[in-house]
């Protein structure tokens, strides 16, 4: 048997440039992806692409954070790191699927929300919040896939879902490795210790039922296969779609509100 | 303060004395095609090839409300609705008449609108197209009046409705009666997305005043044709209130898109195969249909 990888050894593979991103998935798993841009009030960020497709002849609405394969796109994307206005605009179409009663899927790969002086101005706090309180009362089913990094409240933006799925590697946590080993042991060189100790894998969220499901990924990681690991989002998504279409709409909603309600480890 | 203003007012001034050396070249002006966007001129040939887009700069020019229809339209799908209302004179406008039919004359409409039902490769859809060659487009009773009951048709018949929007903005000549235009397309706009139908809007040149703030901002989907003067208020207007020339992307359809208010830019070329990709999409039953798959 194949000896597990630890969380900084999934870290490595998850950074790698090959990994497919976003619009690699998109492309592999959709057909006909029209990309819809701006917010409707401030501007257009490239960091999150979304828009609407067709998955096997159903129309669903697709949102997703940005990785550049080079520095030139990883620029345009900004590191994948959302401004607000991505965080809005991804309000702004979810409001539009529900309108049509498109589901909604989201690919999740983002090492952090945007820390900057613009971003602070126009509310990147408010604008995730607006995000976390608004998909909590959509009226349609949203399926949130991690497919590499969930960096924290810039992950929850469009991580709040009816069913979360994390592909193998992939991590989720509420402070980057080098940011934790900085503030909890003031040592930034600390930080594969940390991811280590932080328990961020797919495995730890299906354990703390954070996580619903686990798409595997390609011996060795997603980027030594793209097609395969295409494969294996439809395979899941067929089966997330069905089980969440069922649904009536006040089931669905009670479901969603009770998956985030019961998380907590407490004694009393 | 004053001297800046002077500079300013210069440079605007020879910015329009510019444009005014252009128009009075030497050349017949209808064997040339000058670009309002990029100032070069091409021969009118080449831009009429060219779907009346400028080949240097990629400018979609204006076109008439007919030759618009023709080109999205599937052939012979077209059914037009209130062929027939007609244009009073509500504040008893010195001239407002005779310009309505001079304007009736030169562009074979009654109207600065067409609305009417047709089909786009198959869908079907209402369809409403505003012409800038009819009184600059502008909105007045008729123009409201035509809008208004093409969204209510398409909510009776759970249509989607697809408009291209073309306007200088309310109509003057109709004082406070074009100003509540506004508020009743708004409306309709709204009882129709109540019932959970689709509205695209199709941004072309120029769309401005009025009709940008109320229903041209209103769609599902926004799209515009590619460097099209889309905004609020008159460049002139802004320039001459903040006495700084503005830049010359200012209003296009790539400027609104930078700040969040167009999903996409789509070559005129393009526009008949993304309107009906769209319909599809928002057709209504097609996820019933899947879940019984
Ligand atoms: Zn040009």
């Amino acid at each position: 048997m194949e000896k597990e990888l630890t969380a900084w050894e999934r870290l490595k593979i998850v950074h790698n440039p090959k990994r497919p991103n976003a619009y690699d998935l998109i492309n592999g798993v959709f057909e006909n992806y029209y990309e819809f841009q701006g917010d409707g009030y401030f501007g257009e960020d490239k960091a999150i692409t979304a828009g609407i497709a067709s998955f096997q002849k159903l129309p669903v609405t697709v949102i997703a954070n940005l990785k550049g394969k080079n520095l030139e796109e990883n620029k345009l994307f900004n590191f994948s790191m959302a401004h607000p206005e991505g965080y809005r605009k991804a309000l702004r179409l979810s409001k539009q699927a529900e309108k049509f009663k498109r589901p909604i899927i989201c690919f999740i790969d983002i090492t952090g929300a945007f820390c900057g002086v613009d971003a602070e101005k126009r509310g990147q706090g408010q604008a995730i919040a607006k995000n976390i309180m608004e998909f909590m009362n959509l009226k349609t089913p949203i399926i949130s896939i991690i497919t590499g990094e969930g960096g924290s409240g810039g992950a929850l933006g469009l991580g709040v879902c009816d069913e979360l799925a994390m592909f193998e590697n992939a991590v989720y946590s509420v402070i980057s490795p080098r940011g934790a080993a900085s503030i909890l042991w003031k040592d930034p060189k600390k930080e594969e210790e940390a991811a280590n100790t932080m328990k961020v894998t797919a495995k730890d969220m299906l354990n703390f039922k954070v996580a619903d499901f686990i798409i595997k990924e390609p011996a060795k990681g997603a980027d030594k296969d793209h097609v395969l690991m295409c494969e294996n989002v439809v395979d899941y998504l067929i089966g997330a779609l069905k089980r969440n279409l069922q649904k009536n709409v006040a089931m669905l909603l009670e479901s969603r509100y009770n998956k985030f309600r019961k998380i907590g480890i407490f004694g009393e | 303060m004053k001297d800046l203003f002077k500079v300013v007012k210069r440079r605007i001034e020879n910015n329009n004395k510019k444009g005014a050396v252009g128009k009075k070249a030497n050349i017949p002006h209808n064997l040339l095609f000058k670009c309002s966007r990029c100032q070069t001129s091409i021969f009118m040939e080449e831009f009429e090839a060219a779907g009346n887009v400028c080949t240097k700069c990629n400018y979609h020019a204006r076109i008439g409300a007919l030759k618009r229809l023709k080109m999205t339209a599937d052939e012979g799908s077209f059914e037009e609705y209130d062929e027939n209302l007609t244009t009073k004179n509500p504040i008893d406008f010195p001239g407002y008449e005779e310009k309505i039919k001079k304007f009736q004359n030169s562009t074979k409409l009654k109207e600065a609108i067409i609305t009417g039902e047709c089909t786009i490769r198959g869908e079907k859809t209402v369809i409403g197209i505003m012409d800038s060659f009819f009184m600059m487009g502008s909105m007045g009773s008729v123009v409201g009046e035509k809008i208004v009951r093409a969204f209510e048709r398409a909510t009776e018949k759970k249509l989607p409705v697809i408009l291209f929007t073309a306007s200088g903005g309310a109509r003057m000549q109709e004082g406070i009666f074009s100003l509540m235009q506004m508020v009743k397309t708004s409306a309709a706009v709204s009882k129709h997305s109540k019932e959970g139908l689709f509205y695209c809007a199709v941004l072309t040149d120029p769309t401005t005043g009025g009709v940008t703030a109320s229903f041209a901002s209103l769609a599902d989907v926004t799209l515009a044709e590619p460097k099209v003067l889309v905004g609020f208020a008159g460049r002139r207007v802004i320039e001459s209130t903040i006495l700084k020339r503005l830049p010359d992307e200012f209003q296009s359809a790539e400027f609104l898109q930078e700040h969040g208010f167009v999903d996409m830019i789509v070559n005129r070329k393009n526009l008949r195969h993304v309107l009906n990709q769209l319909l599809i999409f928002h057709k209504q039953g097609e996820i019933e249909k899947w879940k019984k798959s």
